[in-house]
C-alpha cells in the first residue's frame, strides 16, 4: 500500500461529510461537494472521496457493533495504576479491536505519535504500551510489593494468580543429591559455548520426548525429531502463530481461556484470535455447534480462519477433554481445512483421573486414528512447567508438519534456549526413575492440595468446577456479586485482593463471557496454606454478605 | 480479503503462512551453503587435514583458556550458588521476571562500561535482556517500524539481517551503499540517497542500523561519521540503532567510538531517544551458545515495550546468575578484555601478513573476528556470477569456506570476509599455506 502523506489522517474527510447538524444542512453538506462532480476536477475528486469516507466509516461503525461480545481487557504486562478501571477497560477493548482491523487503518488511526518523545515508534509499540491495566498484573504487582510467607509476612498477599509450581520439592532432594551436575555442567566451557543447533541439543530432545511420554502415562511414544525447543511458552504459541496463519487471519478459542493468549497470539504477529464462548450450563464444555456457528460468522465477515487453539488440560478449568471431544475437534478441522495447535503445557499435572476422565493427548489420537490428517496437528510444551523451574525457560513445539518444524527450527534462533541450561536439564530429567517419581510425587501432592481447597470452598457454600488436571480451579462466585455484570466481577475482584489479599484471576482476562467466575491457583500453596486462603475468603464472604 | 483458497494442489492440504513458507530467513545463501559444505568434510588436525577449513564463521575462540581458568578457580564445585547451595539454586530457577536479575544487569552495564575504557556510562534500568543479540535486533525492529517501513543499513551488512529484520517483521532494508574509494565509510551522499530511493517508493523510513565495529569490514566506524549519523537522524527525525556487539573486539581500545560516548554528552532529550545499542556477549566473550543479548535505550517507551515483548526470548536465570558473578569481577574483565583485544590483533596480522605475501590485500581493519579481502583481481567478470564462482573455486579447491560479498550485499564485486578467530594458530596457518599454494598455481598460469 503506497501513501504519499503517511500522516493523513481520513478523520478530516469525515469532518467534511454529512455526519451532523439538521437533516436540512446534512442534506446540503453531502450534495454541495457531490455537485463539484459536474463543475471541476477539484470537485471530482471531493465528490468521490467524501463519500468514500463515509462508506469507510459506516462500515468500520457497524462491524464494531456487530461483535458478539465486548472485547475484554487485552493482556499487558506492566501496571500503573493500582485499580482497574472497568470504563478504562472499555476503551482499551475498543483499542484492541483497532489493531485487529486490517494493517492500513490501524497505522493511519493509532497515529503513533507518544508524547514526551519526538520520535515515534511502531504502531505494535504503540499498542503495547497503552495496554490497560489488567488485573493480571496489577494483581501480579501486589503480590510482588506485599508477598505472603507463612513465617515471615503471615499477612501479605496471597500469590493465587499465576498458574506456576512452586511450592513442590522434589527438586530440593534431587538437587542436593547431585550437586556437581547440577552446578558444574553450566561450568563446562568447551562444548557448550559454541554455537549450537537453536532448536534444541538432540540429547534435550530426546530428555524431553521421553518426560512427555511419562506424562501420557506411556500411551505414546514421541518423536524427538519432531520437537523444536524455545525460550518459553509464550515463544511456542507465537513461533506457531506466525507459522500458521497470516497478518490479518484468526484462530478460534474456546473461552475461558489462558490469560497470555492475547500478548502471545497477537501482540506481534497481526493474527487475531475470536472466542468461541462456552457456559457454565455446559460445565464448559466446548459444543461443536458453537464453534461452527462462530467459524461460519467469521467467514462471512471475510475473515479467514487458520486454526483452533484448544489447551488440554483446560486453562482456567482445569477439565480434560476426553477422546469423543478430541476427535470431534479433529473432525471440525479436517472439514474445514485448518489447523489444531493442541497447548498440552500442563499434561504433566493431571491429578484427577478416575473420577473425572483421563488425559489423552492430541498425539496419542493422531496416533490411533487412520485417516486423520496428521499435517495440521501441533502440540505445546512446557518443561518449565512442569519440572517447576519457571527461571530456566524451555518449552516445546510437537508437530507432525515437517514443513511447520523446518521453519519453527528457523525461527527458534530468534528464542533460543541457552546452553548451559540445556545441559543442566539433560542431567535433571535423563534419569528414567527421577522422571517417574517426580510425575508421580507431583501428581498426588496436586491432588490432596487441589481436594482441601474445593472441601474449603464448599463449606464457605463457594462451588468450582470439576478439574482434574491442571495446576488451578474455576470457581463460582457468583452469588458474591454485588451485581451479575463485569463491573460486580472486577469489585469483586478488587475486595479479594483488598480486604482478602488473595490474588486471584478474574474471568474476564480469560475471556469469560459470563462473569463471576474466577480462577484460583493452588499449586502455589502448601497444606496448610490452604486454611489461612480459606480464612481470608471467608472474611471476604462476610463483607460480601454484610454489603447486600 | 480471500477464504479457503488452495495452494497448488487440491488435496485439501493444509496451509501455512508466508512467513512460514518464504526464503526470508536467507538460509539459502552461499553464507549457509559453505557451512554445508564445512560440516560434511571439517577439517581435523591430526583425523582430517584435508578437510574444509571453517573460515565463515564468526566465533571467538582465542581466548577461552582466561574463561574457563577464571570458572575453575573461583567456582570450585557448589561455591557458584555460595553458601546457598542447593536452595540457591532453586531460587535462582524460580526466578522468572521479565525484568532480568539486578545482578546481572548491574554487571552487563559494568562490563559494556568498561568496553568504553568509561567513555560512556550505562544505566542498569535500561537494559533489557533477550536471547541473544539476533533476537536484540528483531525485536527493536518490531518496536520502531511497521510492516512495509524500511530500516537504512550500510552495504555491505551481516547476512543474517535479512532474517534478523525482515522476515517476521515485515519490515524492509534499504541499502547504504558504501564502497572501497574511502574504505567503505557511510558518506552523507549515500545516507541522504538512500533515504530518497525509499521515499520515491514511497516507503517510510523509521531509522538507521549500523554495526560499529562493522561486519563484515572489520573496521570501526570514525567518530564524525557517527555524528553526522545522529545528525541525520534527527533532522530526518527517526532513528539510530548502533549495534556493536564487536565492541570488545577492538584491538586498539582508543580506536573504538561508541554512540552511546556521543549520546552521552547530549542534553537533548529528543536527540538521545533516537538511539539504541545492541549488545551481546557471544562474540566478546566467545559464549554464543549462552544466547545473552541486550538491548540499550536512551527511550523509555522503547525500553518499556521491549521488556515486555522479552518475554518471547528471555534469558534462562541460571545463565544470568553464572555470568553475573563473572562480568562485575571488574579485575576479571579488564584483563580479559585486555588479552582478548591483544590476541585477536595478532591474529589479524598474522593473517594479513600473510595474505600480503600472496600478494592479496585486505581492508585496513583494527576490530572483530575477521578481514575483508580482496579478490577482485582473480574474478573472470566483475559480477556476482563471476565472484560465486571464485567463491566455489575456493571451496573447493582449496577446502577453505570463506563468504562473499555478494551475500552480505556489497555493491562491489570480489571482496569476501574470512574469519580467524574461530581455530588455532596452526590451523590458520594451515589455510595461510593453501592460499599461498593456490596463489602459487595461478601465477605459473
Amino acid at each position: 500500500m503506497t501513501r504519499t502523506e503517511p500522516n493523513r489522517s481520513p478523520k478530516s474527510d469525515s469532518e467534511n461529510s454529512g455526519n451532523g447538524g439538521g437533516g436540512g444542512t446534512t442534506a446540503m453538506r453531502v450534495i454541495v461537494p457531490l455537485q463539484g462532480v459536474v463543475q471541476g476536477r477539484g470537485g471530482l475528486f471531493l465528490g468521490s472521496v467524501i463519500p468514500c469516507a463515509f462508506f469507510y466509516f459506516l462500515q468500520f461503525y457497524l462491524k464494531r457493533n456487530r461483535k458478539n461480545e465486548p472485547d475484554r481487557n487485552p493482556d499487558s504486562e506492566d501496571s500503573n495504576s493500582g485499580s482497574p478501571d472497568p470504563t478504562r477497560s472499555q476503551s482499551v477493548g475498543n483499542l484492541t479491536e483497532l489493531t485487529s482491523l486490517p494493517r492500513s487503518l490501524s497505522r493511519i488511526l493509532l497515529s503513533p505519535r507518544i508524547s514526551g518523545g519526538a520520535v515515534s515508534v511502531s504502531g505494535r509499540a504503540g499498542f503495547v504500551i497503552k495496554g490497560g491495566d489488567s488485573p493480571y498484573h496489577v494483581g501480579q504487582k501486589r503480590v510482588e510489593e506485599d508477598p505472603y510467607d507463612e513465617s515471615g509476612n503471615p499477612d501479605g498477599v496471597i500469590e493465587l494468580g499465576s498458574a506456576q509450581n512452586v511450592k513442590f520439592n522434589l527438586e530440593d532432594d534431587w538437587v542436593s543429591e547431585n550437586p556437581r551436575e547440577v552446578i558444574s555442567d553450566g561450568l563446562c566451557m568447551s562444548g557448550i559455548a559454541s554455537y549450537e543447533p537453536s532448536h534444541g541439543l538432540m540429547e534435550l530432545k530426546m530428555a524431553v520426548a521421553g518426560f512427555m511420554s511419562e506424562a501420557t502415562k506411556n500411551s505414546v511414544s514421541f518423536d524427538p525429531s519432531q520437537l523444536v525447543l524455545t525460550s518459553g511458552a509464550a515463544s511456542a504459541i507465537e513461533i506457531l502463530s506466525f507459522c500458521l496463519a497470516d497478518s490479518g487471519n484468526a484462530f478460534l478459542v474456546p473461552t475461558p481461556c489462558s490469560p497470555g493468549y492475547d500478548r502471545d497470539v497477537k501482540w506481534r504477529t497481526g493474527v487475531d484470535l475470536i472466542h468461541v464462548p462456552c457456559r457454565s450450563a455446559d460445565n464448559f464444555n466446548i459444543s461443536m455447534l458453537v464453534l461452527d456457528r462462530a467459524f461460519y460468522q467469521a467467514k462471512k465477515r471475510g475473515v479467514r480462519i487458520r486454526g483452533i487453539i484448544i489447551s488440554n488440560p483446560w486453562n482456567p478449568t482445569g477439565t480434560l477433554l476426553s477422546r469423543e471431544n478430541l476427535y470431534a475437534l479433529l473432525d471440525f478441522a479436517r472439514e474445514r481445512n485448518i489447523h489444531i495447535i493442541s497447548n498440552e503445557i500442563f499434561a504433566g499435572a493431571v491429578h484427577g483421573e478416575g473420577g473425572g476422565g483421563e488425559f489423552a493427548s492430541m498425539a496419542e489420537v493422531v496416533d490411533t486414528e487412520e485417516n486423520v490428517d496428521k499435517e495440521r496437528v501441533h502440540i505445546i510444551y512446557d518443561l518449565s512447567k512442569d519440572l517447576s523451574f519457571p527461571g530456566l525457560r524451555t518449552a516445546a513445539i510437537y508437530s507432525f508438519n515437517d514443513n511447520v518444524l523446518s521453519a519453527s527450527r528457523k525461527l527458534t534462533k530468534l528464542s533460543p534456549v541457552s546452553s548451559p541450561t540445556q545441559h543442566l536439564l539433560v542431567s535433571a530429567i535423563s534419569s528414567p526413575k527421577f522422571v517417574q517419581r517426580f510425575v508421580k510425587t507431583n501428581r498426588e501432592r496436586l491432588m490432596r492440595i487441589y481436594t482441601e481447597l474445593v472441601k474449603g470452598l464448599k463449606e464457605l457454600g463457594i462451588e468450582c468446577t470439576r478439574s482434574n488436571g491442571g495446576l488451578f480451579c474455576w470457581v463460582d462466585m457468583r452469588g458474591l456479586m454485588s451485581s451479575y455484570s463485569e463491573k460486580g466481577e472486577i469489585e469483586l475482584w478488587n475486595k479479594l485482593l483488598k480486604i482478602g489479599k488473595i490474588n486471584v484471576i478474574p474471568g474476564s482476562c480469560c475471556h469469560c463471557i459470563e462473569p463471576g467466575w474466577f480462577r484460583v491457583c493452588f499449586s502455589n500453596l502448601s497444606e496448610r496454606d490452604v486454611s489461612v486462603v480459606m480464612n481470608r475468603i471467608r472474611k471476604v464472604c462476610e463483607s460480601c454478605k454484610s454489603q447486600h | 480479503m480471500m477464504e479457503r483458497s488452495s495452494n497448488n494442489n487440491n488435496n485439501n492440504v493444509v496451509e501455512l503462512s508466508r512467513v512460514a513458507v518464504s526464503d526470508t530467513h536467507g538460509e539459502d545463501s552461499p553464507y549457509f551453503a559453505g557451512w554445508k559444505a564445512y560440516d560434511e568434510n571439517p577439517y581435523d588436525e591430526s583425523h582430517n587435514p584435508s578437510g574444509v577449513i571453517q573460515m565463515g564463521l564468526a566465533e571467538n575462540q582465542v581466548s577461552f583458556d582466561l574463561l574457563e581458568s577464571y570458572l575453575e578457580k573461583k567456582n570450585p564445585e557448589g561455591s557458584m550458588w555460595g553458601s546457598k547451595g542447593a536452595p540457591g539454586f532453586r531460587e535462582n530457577a524460580l526466578f522468572q521476571d521479565y525484568h532480568g536479575l539486578k545482578s546481572f544487569r548491574q554487571a552487563m552495564a559494568s562490563f559494556m562500561q568498561q568496553i568504553r575504557g568509561g567513555k560512556a556510562s550505562f544505566d542498569p534500568d535500561r537494559i533489557v535482556l533477550t536471547a541473544g543479540a539476533t533476537a536484540a535486533n528483531e525485536l527493536l525492529t518490531f518496536i520502531l517500524a511497521d510492516p512495509n517501513d524500511a530500516l537504512l543499513v550500510p552495504t555491505p551488512y551481516y547476512p543474517g539481517f535479512d532474517r534478523d529484520l525482515r522476515w517476521r517483521t515485515g519490515v524492509r532494508i534499504v541499502p547504504i551503499h558504501c564502497d572501497s574509494s574511502n574504505h567503505f565509510q557511510i558518506t552523507p551522499e549515500a545516507l541522504e540517497q538512500a533515504y530518497q530511493t525509499a521515499r520515491d517508493s514511497n516507503i517510510r523510513v523509521r531509522g538507521v542500523l549500523i554495526t560499529n565495529p562493522s561486519n563484515p569490514l572489520g573496521a570501526t566506524v570514525q567518530k564524525k561519521v557517527l555524528e553526522n549519523l545522529l545528525d541525520f537522524c534527527v533532522r530526518k527525525n527517526i532513528h539510530l540503532v548502533s549495534d556493536e556487539i564487536y565492541s570488545g573486539s577492538v584491538f586498539h581500545a582508543s580506536e573504538f567510538t561508541s554512540v552511546a560516548e556521543i549520546v552521552e554528552n547530549i542534553d537533548d532529550v529528543s536527540v538521545k531517544e533516537r538511539v539504541h545499542i545492541v549488545y551481546s556477549l557471544s562474540k566478546d566473550l566467545g559464549l554464543p551458545g549462552f544466547r545473552v543479548g541486550t538491548i540499550y535505550s536512551y527511550n523509555d517507551n522503547v525500553v518499556r515495550t521491549a521488556r515486555r515483548m522479552s518475554s518471547f526470548t528471555l534469558v534462562s536465570s541460571q545463565t544470568q546468575h553464572m555470568l553475573a558473578s563473572m562480568l562485575s569481577d571488574e579485575e576479571f574483565t579488564e584483563k580479559y578484555i585486555r588479552i582478548n583485544r591483544e590476541r585477536l590483533r595478532r591474529r589479524y596480522e598474522t593473517i594479513v601478513e600473510g595474505l600480503k605475501k600472496a600478494g592479496i590485500e585486505c581492508l585496513k581493519g583494527n576490530a572483530g573476528l575477521f578481514c575483508w579481502m580482496n579478490l577482485g583481481f582473480l574474478l573472470h567478470t566483475k559480477t556476482k556470477e563471476g565472484e560465486l564462482e571464485l567463491w566455489d573455486v575456493i571451496l573447493k579447491e582449496l577446502k577453505l569456506n570463506i563468504s562473499p560479498g555478494s551475500s552480505c550485499h556489497c555493491s562491489e564485486y570480489g571482496w569476501f570476509r574470512v574469519c580467524f578467530a574461530n581455530m588455532s594458530e596452526k590451523t590458520l596457518d594451515i589455510a595461510l599455506e593453501r592460499i599461498h599454494e593456490f596463489m602459487d598455481r595461478r601465477r605459473k598460469f
